[in-house]
């Protein structure tokens, strides 16, 4: 513990890049097993098999798939504004992954005599004890998550093509509209933790077995924030953006190679997030029964848990068919920022009684 | 290591600013503008103000400019062709000159110094910078967040008032 480098020990660093590194690997990873298993599941709840050529039941599918999208050739159209083209899927992309910084995984660790706690933006304070991350985490994704929408508003412009424009501005609108709601909708939360810091929303959700989740006193905001995500991220049923039987394949329609992957990675990325989001805010995070002894069993609940929600997105996907478009706008203005403004309400008065 | 992070952000900032008006295509001058909110938001968090950066973002960087890149688009502004007029070139110079001057009298004059008060860094660090914010709008600038509010408002109906001749 002796070298120290600008004031910090070294092992400071070896942690925080040891972190960046699992979690990068770790949300890569699940965005392309996550294609397979929706194929997979998608397939068996419609009674088909799925993929099965590759691999032992086509588990070798994403490895294929992404060799075969390496190797197509890059098109770019020749009325097409070549530096937005090209910058947009970068856009989409960047923001999907940053916002993994401020998600806490995992409890304090203890490697070699230095306490890391699992999340990638904090560290442990030895003079007070605390772990301190960014004290306004949750802000901090909401407003990353509201860059990513430029990604596919340029992707949709840049391409120069009507359906992709149409697609662009769908998504814009969409996004602009959900995020409102999925904003108001946790207000309720941070009403009962009384901190932007999502450390310290999983602290308070430990204990009593599931009963101080949360989703457990907000079950309203639980649901609406889990629907306005899977509309801020273009998921089914809100997949206008990219609704191929009226806009071929929306902002993506232009887009080939590596640069048509690069979306589909930003929405796979989108996913884990939101699901990452919805289980640190209403599903008490990485608690679980017996993490107190085993911190390593943090990581194992806090995934257990994100692939469950991400089951259920895919599960949705299935089952749902797509909103209209007017339907869309009507469920977020007229339905679900007033559900949550009446939520808050209706906390504030919960709790100054109690 | 903060005033090495700080250069660099500055570079970025300036850099970007100056192809917000120099950029031919209007979306690439607005793709710059929102790199140049996000290089302020990160002069907010070295100022330990980290809600101040995530509004700034949110706000700025996020919505504002989503309406304006949104209004670019639908109304299908193209490169910049106009002629550039040489009378306008010597105005601006001019006022850019004084500007110049003006900035750097106030950089030689003045000193810089920490801002004096009860608020110091320490102090935004323990109490958090979000609770404080929101304390002192509720009690001790409750007037004129009230009036700002009302503001917004009228500029809500407004819009709808415009927007829809019949309701």
């Amino acid at each position: 513990m002796g070298i120290e480098i600008l004031g910090l020990p070294l092992m400071y660093y070896i942690a925080m890049v040891a972190k960046v590194l699992v979690a990068f690997v770790f949300v890569l990873l699940t965005v392309a097993y996550a294609t397979y298993a929706e194929r997979k599941i998608i397939g068996h709840m419609q009674v088909r098999l799925g993929p099965m050529r590759t691999g032992w039941h086509g588990l070798l599918q994403p490895i294929a798939d992404g060799v075969k999208l390496f190797f197509k050739e890059e098109i770019i159209p020749a009325q097409a504004s070549t530096f937005a083209f090209l910058v947009a899927p970068l856009i989409a992309l960047i923001p999907a992954f940053i916002t993994f910084a401020v998600i806490p995984f995992g409890g304090i660790i203890e490697v070699a005599g230095y306490k890391i706690p699992l999340q990638i933006a904090a560290y442990y304070d030895t003079a007070s004890g605390q772990v301190f991350d960014v004290n306004v985490g949750v802000l901090y994704i909401l407003a990353m998550s509201s860059l990513g929408v430029y990604g596919i508003v340029l992707a949709g412009w840049a391409s120069n093509s009507k359906y992709s424009l149409m697609g662009g501005l769908r998504a814009s609108a969409q996004m602009i509209s959900y995020e409102l709601a999925a904003g108001l909708s946790i207000i309720a939360v941070f009403m009962l933790s009384g901190t932007l810091s999502l450390n310290k929303i999983v602290e308070l959700q430990s204990g009593w077995g599931g009963f101080e989740w949360f989703i457990v006193k907000q079950p309203l905001a639980a649901f609406m924030f889990f629907v306005c995500s899977l509309a801020e991220i273009n998921r089914t049923p809100f997949d206008l953006p990219e609704a191929e039987t009226e806009l071929v394949s929306g902002f993506c329609t232009e887009y080939s190679s590596m640069k048509y992957a690069m979306f589909f990675m930003a929405e796979y990325a989108n996913m884990v997030t939101v699901c990452a989001l919805t289980v640190t805010l209403f599903l008490g995070g990485w608690n679980g029964p017996l993490t107190a002894a085993m911190p390593i069993l943090g990581p194992v609940y806090f995934i257990a848990k994100v692939y469950f929600l991400m089951f259920v997105c895919m599960w949705i996907r299935a089952t749902l068919p797509r909103y209209r478009y007017d339907q869309l706008m009507h469920l977020g203005w007229k339905v679900f920022i007033p559900l949550a403004l009446v939520n808050i309400v209706v906390t504030g008065i919960i709790g100054y009684f109690i | 290591m903060e005033t090495l992070f700080f250069l660099i952000i500055t570079l970025v900032a300036i850099v970007s600013a100056i192809l917000v008006i120099t950029c031919k295509n209007p979306i690439n001058s607005a793709l710059s503008l929102i790199m140049t909110f996000f290089c302020l938001a990160t002069y907010y968090v070295m100022l330990d103000a980290p809600f101040m950066a995530a509004v700034q973002v949110m706000v700025y960087a996020g919505a504002i400019m989503v309406l304006i890149v949104f209004t670019i688009m639908l109304l299908n502004i193209r490169v910049d062709s106009s002629k550039k007029h040489s009378h306008k070139l010597v105005l601006g110079s001019i006022i850019g000159f004084f500007t110049l001057l003006n900035t750097i009298f106030v950089l030689v004059k003045s000193r810089a110094a920490l801002p004096t008060g009860p608020y110091s860094g320490e102090m935004l660090r323990s109490i958090g910078h979000t609770e404080l914010v929101g304390r002192e709008m509720f009690t001790n600038f409750l007037l004129p967040f009230e009036i700002t509010s009302i503001l917004l408002l009228v500029a809500i109906i407004g819009a709808v008032i415009l927007a829809k001749k019949k309701i």
